[in-house]
């Protein structure tokens, strides 16, 4: 993919969306939905053609539904990450967090569980094709600052403002904020988080993280009980929402 | 006699099925001649050249040409499995390679010379075992043998020609034989074919067969094998075996024969007779051997003889029996009359006259207590090239009862000196002497017994007979006394030994039963396959003393469950040996014909319907398993590990299916309530979105606004609906596994509401749960399922506007979470119904509407984590809902110094 016409795209709101899926109904409402806001649609209704497709049209974004009649959805995912960093936001049904989980850790951005509104189809197609944008601008230089709601963190000089103070974390703490806030809105599994921030492998230590995520909570929201910028996926991981 | 009889069901019912086995199986041609270079592998290759010519698999597995230019020709161009090379004491040997023919797994196979009995170290000890197994697997065979192979004629033939051949095939084989060619030259030709050089003979047995090849040998010969076949022909004519079956149970009044079987090499010859006998009448035959006292005392190898003999009844088809008694012909007549038995054959028995006089022979025994059975008597005679009868084994400690026989002796000679001192009469002092007798009869048996006696008499005589210190008698008074003396010690030595000989079978007999009874007993509590097989392993072990294993398959593969020496048998080989005895549902191993080599003996256990595992047992000592008693012991112990995995099998289908059943009730009771839910909203999407294409531009937009609003609505109420009835499905099916992780509840508690985040908007949500709460091991998407459920609930019966609290606590051991609103609560009678699946709360205000489902999955969830969850009145109005999860132990919890703090 050209970052030269992927970026032209964007700027004129003609983001390329390529939509697998074999629910025609389903197909037709995508269409409808996403054409409404500037994109371009291109369906394809079974596995073999989305991979086709995906040749042909060069889209700047997926959305893979996962139970595809000819082919495991994870299977196209790997065959889509052998070659290509197109964003990829899989469609799955409730009940199927494995599945999720399996799907991001094969390299889906992001993930929509059926029936889903229109606004959280948008959202998620949003901040899937903005993480792209910064992985290809900088690679290294990630936005220093990060600024939502009533949070303010400064990467470069390593501070946390939460509703006008600074707020202190440990290490730990503080590198887990800092791998949420390089990933804005988006989903991390447990086992991402880990390896991240702690450097293990597998998902047995899951409880340390949500240890963290729990202190995290008491310093940076309102009512950690029923936070509203690190919310948990159940299941799946967690995510820092964007107010 | 016995009743005619009308065809039993379940013999009717084996006879098909193995009607269906005889289908799938497959076929076997025997190419049949009267001696070694009638053409018989000559008219084999022929055949399967023709058959390959047709298009047939054919594939040669092992045939011997001896070079003959002729026959070798015919091997070319037909496939030949490469021979197994096998290294036995220096000399390298070359075998059929069973395994791959199996492997190869061609319509046809060839397999020369039926009779070879393989190398050691083979699967099994004889040829004919391996092309069993061909057929079984489904493989026809051809093959070929000679008359003199065949077991039953084995005997005859050594009569008519003075040669002994050692290789035989059982009757049974020739006799179900698909089909058996007879490849026949008159002897005239063959004395010219063998002058030309063309028969080819091992050299060492030339010398030999050069006296065996002459005219009158080579008639009878022919004749022998020409009439058995015809034989085999009259026997498949009369028609199929299954009406001839139950024509013979309905209308024929069937003779029945016993032959006694003992451990002499004599009895191979009575047992070869019998079944000719049995054959010519048509009867059916049981080979009997009696296990006494004395044959317990029998030397390995009369056992191993024993153990050969009833095998080779056996393999001639005969039932075989093990009676168990004192008195031989006493077991051997009430057997044969419980039996309906009209024929007993015996073997002559080479008994010494005066032993006779004391003791009548088995045969005299038998003759005076058959009643109207016959009696058949054989002339035995011993068998060349067998081993000669082993002597008794070498008497280990035997002389000691002998050296206390006499010290006993000695103690009643002091009590007849102390009586002489005192006065008393001859007969005082003779008295005393026999409890010295009866007790070494009774401790120590006959020999002792006798001894006991004999030294009596002669201490009497020497001691206290006149002239002392003699053996000489004067007084015929004292002679008398003496006889008298002799003939009572005597009488009562044998008495006593034989009361000793009972008790000491009944002990055996008890003893035996108190194990099984013990096996059974352990047993019969325990479920589960693998439990149960931990159990027979250690009660085994205990009974017959050599390392146990038991083996169960694991899917198809076999696997050793439990053992005695920790895996240490699952040797590669054993597991061979073990899956070989799984698969065939046969006996194999150590001491029998497969795989004798092996470490131990496997038996498999067997249920009515299916082999379900294997028992290996190794024997402690070479021959332990000879005995028939034990071995009847393994056998009885292995038929009692299956009857208790049958049992647990059964038991398990059982509950499976009362399970099912149950399912089945609720499912069709939850579809007639749910098809009612499911549908109205689906009437008012359809309904409102046709009002909406219907109105089309007319509808203004405030209109248009409202009716999408309620189409949005309902499809909302419908997912849940299907979501809740999934989630319910898959609990109750078991698909859903709970995998517990270490949570804070304000995780779990904050995921829900996040769910619920427009529902629960304009409501205050309260929300206190205190910090030093423990972890909890619970999974995260069910319990954020449970408190969604509670949310929705509080939401859906609770005021618009009204609070809604949650709370948590811990509590010993466990942590408590709490959901209260201010609804108007439940009613009376209704905190434990509102549980139950399909109930609605009847204060809703949404006028009854979902399925009832929410708590009903709640609390199977709950239940699933080990906790329980309850509903209550609350104070000052509402519903409190609360559930308790268990905490047990807890995880590590990574510290950080709070002096780390980042900047």
């Amino acid at each position: 993919m050209s970052p030269q016409r992927g970026q032209d795209a964007r700027d004129s709101g003609k983001a390329r969306i390529l939509v697998i899926e074999d629910d025609t109904p389903m197909r037709r409402f995508l269409r409808a939905a996403l054409s409404n806001e500037g994109y371009q649609v291109v369906e394809a209704e079974t596995g073999q053609a989305g991979l086709t497709s995906l040749l042909s049209h060069i889209p700047d974004l997926i959305l893979l539904d996962l139970g595809l009649p000819d082919m495991d959805g994870t299977s196209i995912l790997e065959r889509v990450r052998e070659w290509s960093r197109v964003p990829i936001v899989v469609l799955s049904a409730r009940g199927q967090e494995a599945d999720k989980v399996d799907a991001l850790n094969l390299g889906a951005d992001d993930y929509l569980t059926k029936p889903f509104g229109v606004p959280e189809l948008l959202a998620r197609i949003l901040v899937a094709l903005r993480h792209a944008t910064q992985l290809r601008d900088a690679a290294g230089e990630q936005a220093a600052q990060f600024l939502t709601g009533d949070i303010a963190v400064d990467l470069g000089r390593r501070r946390v403002m939460v509703r006008g103070e600074v707020v202190h974390l440990t290490p730990i703490e503080y590198r887990l904020l800092a791998t949420f806030v390089r990933n804005p809105g988006r989903v991390l599994t447990h086992a991402y988080l880990l390896r991240e921030v702690w450097g293990l492998s597998g998902t047995s230590q899951a409880h340390y993280l949500r240890i963290y995520v729990a202190s995290l909570r008491k310093k940076l929201e309102v009512d950690p009980a029923d936070p509203r910028y690190l919310v948990t996926e159940q299941g799946v991981g967690y995510r820092l929402n964007e107010l | 006699m016995q009743e005619p009889r009308r065809p039993d069901p379940d013999k009717l019912l084996e006879q098909i099925q193995e009607q269906d086995r005889r289908a799938s199986r497959g076929r076997l041609k025997i190419f049949f001649g009267y001696i070694a270079g009638v053409g018989k592998t000559f008219a084999m290759l022929d055949a399967a050249q023709r058959l390959a010519a047709a298009g047939t698999d054919v594939v040669v597995g092992y045939v011997e040409t001896h070079g003959r230019a002729e026959t070798d020709a015919l091997l070319a161009g037909l496939e030949a499995l490469s021979p197994l090379m096998v290294e036995h004491r220096g000399i390298k040997l070359r075998e059929f390679d069973l395994d791959a023919a199996l492997a190869r797994h061609p319509a046809v196979v060839l397999v020369d010379e039926l009779a070879h009995t393989n190398a050691p170290g083979l699967r099994h000890r004889k040829r004919w075992q391996d092309v069993e197994e061909l057929l079984e697997a489904g493989i026809g065979v051809f093959t070929t043998m000679n008359v003199q192979h065949l077991e039953s004629l084995n005997d005859v033939i050594r009569d008519v020609t003075g040669i002994q051949v050692k290789e035989t095939v059982p009757d049974g084989i020739f006799d179900e034989a698909d089909s058996v060619e007879v490849i026949d030259l008159p002897p005239g030709e063959l004395l010219e074919r063998l002058r030309q050089g063309k028969v080819y003979m091992a050299t060492q047995a030339a010398h030999a067969m050069e006296h065996f090849f002459n005219g009158p040998n080579l008639g009878a010969l022919r004749e022998i094998a020409l009439r058995r076949t015809a034989d085999r022909i009259h026997g498949h004519i009369e028609s199929s075996q299954l009406e001839k079956d139950v024509r013979h149970q309905i209308w024929r009044i069937t003779d029945t024969l016993l032959v006694c079987v003992g451990p002499s090499p004599t009895s191979a010859k009575v047992i070869r007779v019998s079944k000719r006998m049995a054959a010519s009448i048509n009867a059916r035959w049981i080979a009997a051997s009696v296990e006494t006292t004395r044959t317990r005392s029998m030397s390995e190898g009369q056992r191993l003889r024993l153990n050969e003999n009833m095998q080779l009844a056996q393999g001639l088809g005969a039932e075989t029996v093990s009676l168990s008694g004192d008195d031989v012909a006493e077991e051997v007549v009430s057997y044969a009359q419980s039996q309906n038995v009209t024929r007993i054959v015996i073997g002559k028995s080479r008994q010494s006259r005066w032993r006779g006089l004391i003791r009548p022979n088995i045969v005299s025994q038998l003759l005076e207590k058959s009643g109207d059975i016959d009696i058949y008597v054989i002339q035995g005679m011993g068998e060349t090239g067998e081993a000669p009868l082993q002597a008794r084994p070498a008497p280990v400690r035997r002389w000691r009862p002998y050296a206390a026989t006499i010290g006993l002796v000695v103690v009643a000679w002091v009590a007849a000196l102390l009586l002489q001192q005192a006065n008393l009469s001859e007969a005082n002092k003779a008295v005393v002497f026999f409890p010295a007798v009866v007790l070494a009869a009774m401790w120590w048996g006959l020999g002792p017994g006798v001894v006991a006696a004999v030294a009596s008499v002669l201490a009497f005589d020497f001691f206290f007979v006149p002239p002392y210190y003699t053996f000489a008698v004067r007084d015929i008074q004292y002679f008398f006394t003496l006889l008298v003396l002799a003939v009572v010690a005597l009488l009562v030595g044998t008495l006593a030994a034989r009361l000793r000989r009972q008790v000491q079978t009944s002990r055996v007999r008890e003893k035996r039963l108190e194990v099984l009874y013990r096996l059974s007993h352990s047993l019969s509590g325990i479920s589960g396959a693998q439990q149960l097989a931990v159990a027979a392993q250690q009660q085994v072990a205990t009974i017959l003393g050599g390392a146990v294993s038991i083996y169960l398959p694991d899917g198809t593969l076999l696997e050793p469950v439990v053992s005695t020496t920790g895996g240490q048998m699952a040797s590669h080989h054993e597991l061979a040996v073990a899956t070989w005895a799984y698969e065939h549902g046969q006996i194999a191993g150590n001491g029998t014909d497969t795989l004798p080599d092996a470490r131990a003996i496997y038996l498999p256990l067997k249920t009515p319907q299916a082999t379900v595992g294997v028992l290996a047992v190794e024997p402690p000592r070479t021959g332990f398993f000879f005995s028939p008693d034990r071995r009847q012991l393994l056998e009885t112990v292995a038929g009692q590990i299956g009857i208790a995995l049958e049992r647990d099998q059964l038991a398990e289908q059982r509950s499976s299916a009362l399970v099912d059943a149950e399912t089945e009730k609720m499912r069709s009771s939850l579809l007639s309530s749910v098809s009612h839910d499911l549908r109205t909203p689906l009437a008012v999407i359809a309904g409102t979105s046709s009002t909406l294409l219907e109105m089309g531009d007319n509808a203004d937009r405030s209109t248009r606004q409202a009716l999408l609003t309620e189409v949005y609505d309902e499809s909302n109420r419908l997912t849940r609906l299907v979501e809740n009835l999934l989630s319910i499905t898959r609990l109750e099916s078991g698909l859903t596994v709970v995998e517990k992780e270490w949570f804070p509840v304000e995780d779990v508690v904050g995921s829900a509401l996040g769910r619920l985040r427009k529902e629960t908007a304009g409501r205050s949500i309260n929300i206190a749960i205190p910090p030093e709460l423990p972890l909890v091991p619970l999974d995260g998407v069910l319990i954020d399922q449970v408190l969604f459920n509670l949310l929705d609930n509080a939401l859906k019966y609770s005021p618009a506007g009204s609070p809604i609290d949650i709370s948590a606590r811990g509590e010993q051991g466990s942590v408590v979470i709490e959901v209260a609103d201010r609804g108007s609560g439940l009613a009376e009678g209704e905190h434990e119904q509102i549980f139950e699946k399909l109930h609605r709360g009847m204060a809703s205000k949404e006028g009854g509407r979902g399925a009832g489902l929410g708590l009903a999955i709640a609390r199977a969830i709950v239940d699933a984590h080990g906790g329980s969850i309850w509903a209550a009145a609350r104070l000052g109005g509402g519903a409190l809902f609360s559930f308790r999860l268990p905490v047990g132990s807890t995880p590590d919890v990574p510290h950080e110094d709070e002096a780390d703090e980042a900047r």
